[in-house]
């Protein structure tokens, strides 16, 4: 089964209430557009001028050590950290060359058309089946929802594993079949862009992979971003990636800075900032 | 100290194996141990001799009069006194409290904990609802006095009792045990992991949605549970009724009227009548009937106070 009839492509527009849809400019090849992002948790200023372009139908990769900020920075792109009321996010990120931050921009509406995994898997405490099926029933999902969570969870590797049990709770499942379970429920909503947050962390090789492979097949028509901590994936999936690292202001502040970011054959092979070359290799702390 | 084949001598690893045996309490452990345990076995003794001679109290009535007890009303006579009189009138207010405190309070609860920013505003309000929840409940007997009794009145449902009746009686209790019905349903939803919220705003979902398909279910074991505990405080309490007009004597229910004079009119509740019967001049009345009143009383709670275990054991959130 094929993505492109579960959900036909809503016209984009993130506006409350807004009539004059800015239709998707297939000219811009970038799809986000982060310009000088500064995120803040209180006082704590935890990422520092970002500035990025999220290429379309591709797919980019986060890397970086623990606590640089690539979670803080991936939540930017669906308006995640609105929920949490210290993080303040200064800094333009366009989506579609639409302000993401904008005044008259409705956050559902982002995150309906911009999917997340998150770093710890975090099923609903309901069935496998109302798990993958919520997001589409609240988006009013008109066709047939048994094909659509079978599909979405044939995608994620899971189907086999959770066939003979859809009405179980979710939390009789394992860390990692929860973790595609996540997975199947981000992709039941067919996003624009999925945001992926170390999707893999509590995989085995072989769940990785068909991750993998399905993030291949997902990017003919989604753009993904993912953080991992994995080198190699990074390398063998991404089209492009990122290298975060903390730096120690002068005031002792731990804070993220965006180093390096290019196409991920050329920063793996070639970096050209040192920094980033003792983290790929290694010698990095 | 190395064996033959360099591995370092068993020394340490004896150490560990005794560490690991571990070498019992030591006194002070134990004398602490002793006095806990001797705290909790006095306070249930007491317990259990007020229980005992309630119980023996109670049990000629049982044994004379059986069931008839609980199902006959008020009666001057000793032999035919029963409690159903005030077992009507605790029901009706318990169900005017439902029906009023568990929406509202829990309303006010979700409004607190999903909506409210965070602020001086909202931890003064929070504060207050803490602090109403300790005002002494005669307190809130004047306030029904002084506001829903005439209330109740003005509405056209005074009846007879002129609003000195059950309905003004439901609606001050409702008043008096929102403030514990908002902290319990707080509490509940507080304790939703917020990576459910998380999860459900990550698909789309609007705050209403995220509330009303995930936030409310995992919460609803909780609040449940503290709504059923606060209705036991509800029926427990005497204070209040006695302030808004209770009857606390022999009053003959009117017969063959409509529900509405029925609500109207006076009325007893469970507590007022073991109030009442322990002054009467009867000897039987304080020594063998108040104990039985007691007891159906105690029947009553208990039974909901297993309803609220029940409730959370069946609803067991898995997360
Ligand atoms: N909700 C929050 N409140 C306050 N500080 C936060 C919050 N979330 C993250 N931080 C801080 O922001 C910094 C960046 O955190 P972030 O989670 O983005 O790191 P990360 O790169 O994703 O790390 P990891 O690889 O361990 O997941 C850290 O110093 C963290 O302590
Ligand atoms: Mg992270």
């Amino acid at each position: 089964m094929d993505t492109t009839d579960l959900i036909p492509e809503p016209p984009i527009d993130l506006r409350t209430g807004g009539n004059a849809p800015t239709a998707p400019s297939h000219d811009r090849p970038a799809i986000f557009e982060v310009d000088g992002l500064d995120v803040f948790y209180g006082d704590f200023h935890a990422v520092q001028d970002v500035t990025l372009d999220i290429a379309r139908n591709e797919i980019t990769a986060f890397i970086g050590p623990s606590g640089c900020g690539k979670s803080t920075v991936l939540r930017c792109f669906n308006r995640m950290n609105d929920l949490i009321p210290t993080a303040r996010v200064e800094g333009s990120v366009r989506y579609h060359g639409l302000d993401l931050y904008g005044p008259d921009v409705d956050p559902v509406q982002v995150r309906r058309h911009v999917g997340m995994v998150f770093q710890r898997p975090n099923p609903f405490p309901k069935s496998i089946y109302d798990n993958v099926a919520f997001g589409p029933k609240i988006a009013k999902y008109d066709g047939d929802m048994d094909a659509l969570v079978e599909a979405s969870l044939t995608k994620a590797a899971l189907w086999d594993e959770v066939k003979d049990k859809l009405r179980d709770s979710a939390y009789t499942l394992s860390g990692g079949q929860q973790q595609r379970l996540c997975i199947a429920r981000a992709i039941a909503t067919s996003p624009d862009v999925l945001l992926m947050d170390e999707p893999a962390s509590a995989l085995d090789p072989i769940a990785t992979l068909r991750i993998e492979e399905l993030m291949y097949e997902l990017k003919e028509e989604y753009s993904i971003i993912i953080v991992t901590h994995n080198m190699q994936q990074a390398s063998r999936v991404s089209d492009r990636t990122a290298f975060f690292n903390i730096e120690v202001t002068d005031g002792g502040q731990r804070t993220g800075r965006l180093v390096e970011f290019s196409e991920t054959a050329t920063l793996f092979t070639r970096p050209q900032h040192p920094q980033t070359e003792d983290y790929i290799t290694g010698r990095f702390g | 100290m190395t064996t033959a084949d360099g591995h370092p001598a068993s020394r340490p690893d004896a150490d560990i194996v005794d560490a690991l045996r571990g070498r019992g309490l030591g006194v002070g452990a134990l004398v602490f141990e002793g006095a806990l345990l001797v705290a909790l076995l006095s306070a249930l003794s007491i317990l259990l001799v007020l229980l005992a001679d309630v119980v023996s109290g109670a049990l000629p009535t049982f044994r004379t009069r059986g069931i008839g007890f609980v199902l006959s009303g008020l009666s001057l006579s000793p032999d035919t006194a029963g409690v159903l009189t005030g077992i009507a009138g605790s029901v009706t207010i318990a169900a005017i409290v439902v029906a009023l405190a568990f929406p509202v309070g829990v309303a006010a609860a979700l409004y607190l904990e999903e909506y409210a920013e965070e602020g001086w505003g909202t931890t003064l309000v929070d504060t207050t609802v803490r602090n109403l929840a300790g005002v002494p409940s005669i307190v809130y007997g004047l306030l029904g006095l002084a506001v829903f009794v005439p209330l109740v009145d003005r509405i056209g449902l005074g009846g007879v009792s002129h609003g000195r009746n059950v309905i003004a009686a439901g609606i001050t209790m409702a008043v008096l045990v929102l403030p514990i019905v908002i902290i319990t349903s707080a509490e509940a939803i507080r304790a939703v992991p917020q990576t459910i919220r998380e999860a459900g705003f990550g698909v789309g979902a609007t705050r209403w949605e995220v509330i009303r398909h995930h936030v409310l279910p995992s919460a609803l074991p909780g609040i449940l549970t503290g709504t059923v505990l606060t209705l036991a405080r509800a029926l427990g309490e005497t204070a209040p009724l006695l302030v808004i007009g209770v009857a606390t004597g022999y009053f003959a229910p009117p017969a063959n009227v409509g529900v509405l004079e029925r609500l109207t009119g006076p009325y007893t509740a469970l507590p007022v009548i073991v109030f009442s019967w322990s002054r009467q001049t009867r000897p039987e009345f304080l020594e063998t009937l108040a104990p039985a009143a007691i007891v159906v009383l105690l029947g009553v709670l208990f039974t909901l106070n297993g309803a609220a275990v029940w409730l959370r054991n069946r609803h067991d959130r898995r997360w």
